[in-house]
């Protein structure tokens, strides 16, 4: 539903059913609703059978990249007598994004219920959930709803009498955008600096403590216990004509529109439908500008773009953008597009953990010249500079926040010269205050 | 995901010093041992301690972490000054971090963080209002952004939709 707003009949309510209903919180309160069957079935499969479920439900992963879930954790090694990991990723940090909050403040249980159902599936025994340091009430939801769950046998040594031993453990962040990103994530829970690591090898190899790992998103592992319930053919038949994008996603919408939230959508819903009808569509008086579809580190859309383009994997990238996360920043006619994109640079600048010299360099050689172009001071050559210095940063680092400075940077310049030249012309008076 | 603060001293008095890990504390970091294959993956755990029982995390918290978990003070200093959440030095009675990331920029941010600043008497970012109550901070992205402007008061209250019309109202909740 369009949490906190009613649900519109335009959205595929799946996962988020129970937002904004409190009752559903409780053990005894999910239970009722339907809880905790998919776990129980789980439980009476082989852990291949699971894998094969949700590899047949076609789900991807909701956490930025659309990996098909079942193929990752059909990676991790069978019989090699190692502990496995698996992690819940919610650091949820992408600007733009709200969706996992929603998740576990309204559905604790439902990402337990995930996270007990893909660990029995990788063959691992522990799953830590790493939430955000600043995410204060999640925490405490997800705290109260773990110790119900150990209470009631749904974690623990022997759950639900299956004599399997599933351990969840959250995990608290403490403020750094880049331990989304999954080894950086590793590292934080080992008590390490938050820096991405190397690939190979891969996490299924070797992941947390060096031992093999998936990893997944919270909206990802929220799913799992339906698919488990409902079936991989019901999931699967829930898109819009595209077998490759099943299901439903959760996109949250911010910026200017009439009633920003997270709506619930099945895949290949027409944008068009998502920003007017359920949005409710622009302010008063004001025209939709641009679009970005997936959370900030994914190319701007123009208006006309976002108006021809379905929701899902393939649909977004053929209107030339990413499905990304599912965090839809909308921005209407009143927008200054070179200033919202010094903005962003600036946030990847204060997030680079400055560990590549692409990344640490270019993050902040880019917020500067956008900066002083916002001061009137930019030069015709700053354009070229600015489109070099993200060609630089695109493809050569560890991990891809260096590229996700570059995307709007790019973008930006092509779908919005104009704005640009305004202000190099003087056409435009200056925004910000030189030193 | 805050600028650090500068302001007051990293150091106390090394005779003022109680240590944060024993009791109760030291029972609580000794039980989470349980739960990872590793003292080391303690670590992030153990400054969260550290930080409800102080505050912030003074230098000789530095040294106690390390000797607890078996790392050097270098080791744990290097992690602290990662994370942005955990303060190197003392903050106001009430520390208060204001979105302005480029959604919530959209939606009037900018205006709810020179509201904010105007009313703790703060004056500049990152700075102690001159009555010890207050030190506000940007913030990148909280993760909530149609909920423009997210503020989060004391590492404990998530507070959304803060307009500069609504602030001195939220702001009174904290003497
Ligand atoms: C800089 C950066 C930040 C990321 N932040 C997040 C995040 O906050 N939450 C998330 O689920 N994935 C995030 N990711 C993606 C993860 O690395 C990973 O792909 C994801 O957690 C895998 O889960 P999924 O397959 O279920 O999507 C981030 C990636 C990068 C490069
Ligand atoms: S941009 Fe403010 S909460 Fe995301």
């Amino acid at each position: 539903m369009g949490y906190p707003h009613p649900s519109h009949p335009k959205e595929t309510v799946v996962l988020s059913q129970y937002f904004g209903d409190a009752g559903a919180r409780s053990y005894e309160g999910w239970t009722r609703r339907g809880g905790y069957e998919g776990l129980r079935k789980a439980l009476g499969m082989a852990p291949d059978a699971i894998v094969e479920e949700v590899k047949a439900s076609g789900l991807r992963g909701r956490g930025g990249a659309g990996f098909p879930t079942g193929l990752k954790w059909s990676f991790m090694p069978k019989g090699d007598g190692k502990p496995h990991y698996l992690v819940c990723n919610a650091d949820e940090s992408e600007p733009g994004t709200f969706k996992d909050r929603e998740i576990m403040r309204w559905t604790p249980h439902a990402l337990i219920e995930g996270c007990a159902i893909g660990a029995f599936a990788i063959g691992a025994e522990v799953c830590y959930i790493y939430i955000r340091g600043e995410f204060t009430e999640p925490w405490n939801v997800m705290t109260a709803a773990v110790a119900e769950a150990y209470a009631n046998g749904a974690l623990g040594t022997n759950v639900f009498g299956s004599g399997k031993r599933i351990e969840v453990i959250l995990h608290r962040g403490a403020g750094a955008y880049i331990c989304g990103e999954e080894t950086a994530l590793m590292n934080s829970i080992e008590g390490r600096r938050g820096n991405p690591r190397i690939k190979p090898p891969f996490p299924a190899v070797a992941g947390l403590f060096a031992l093999p790992t998936t990893i997944n998103n919270v909206e990802t592992l929220a799913a799992v216990p339906q698919i488990m319930v409902r079936g991989s053919a019901w999931y699967k038949g829930l898109c819009l004509g595209n077998p490759k994008s099943t299901g439903t996603k959760l996109i949250s919408v911010c910026g200017h529109v009439q009633r920003p939230g997270n709506y619930e959508i099945t895949m290949g819903t027409p944008m068009k439908e998502l920003i007017y009808d359920m949005c409710g569509g622009m302010l008063p008086g004001r025209t939709l500008k641009a679009v970005i579809p997936g959370g900030s580190s994914v190319p701007i859309m123009t208006a006309e773009e976002a108006e021809s383009c379905v929701t899902d994997y393939e649909g977004v990238v053929a209107a030339g953008s990413m499905l990304g996360s599912g965090g839809m920043i909308v921005m209407d006619d009143t927008t200054d597009m070179v200033y919202q994109i010094w903005r962003l640079a600036k946030f990847y600048a204060h997030e680079s953990c400055a560990q590549c010299t692409q990344c640490r360099e270019g993050t902040s050689w880019t917020t500067r010249i956008l900066g002083r172009i916002l001061e009137g001071q930019g030069t015709q050559e700053d354009l070229d500079l600015l489109l070099d210095l993200s060609h630089n940063m695109t493809g050569t680092t560890i991990c891809v926040l260096s590229d996700s400075c570059a995307t709007p940077i790019v973008s930006g310049i092509r779908k919005f010269r104009g704005e640009f030249e305004a202000y190099l012309s003087g056409a435009r008076a200056p925004v910000l205050a030189g030193v | 995901m805050t600028d650090r603060v500068e302001q007051g001293t990293a150091r106390e008095p090394a005779a003022a010093w109680e240590p944060v890990f024993q009791g109760e504390t030291l029972a609580r970091l000794k039980a989470l041992f349980e739960k990872y294959p590793t003292k080391r993956a303690c670590l992030l755990p153990a400054l969260w301690m550290v930080q409800e029982a102080r505050g912030w995390i003074p230098e000789q918290a530095i040294g106690e972490v390390a000797e607890v978990l078996e790392l050097t003070p270098a080791y744990v200093k290097g992690v602290v000054t990662f994370y942005t959440m955990y303060h190197t030095h003392p903050v106001g009675r009430h520390f208060i971090q204001v979105c302005t990331t480029s959604p919530c920029g959209l939606c009037g941010a900018e205006d709810t963080l020179r509201a904010i600043l105007r009313e703790t008497g703060c004056g500049e970012l990152g700075t102690t209002s001159p009555d010890g109550r207050f030190t506000v901070v940007e913030v990148e992205c909280l993760g909530a952004c149609g909920f423009p402007t997210p503020i989060l008061v004391d590492d404990a209250d998530f507070i959304e939709s803060v307009t500069p019309a609504n602030a001195a109202g939220i702001l009174a909740r904290y003497p």
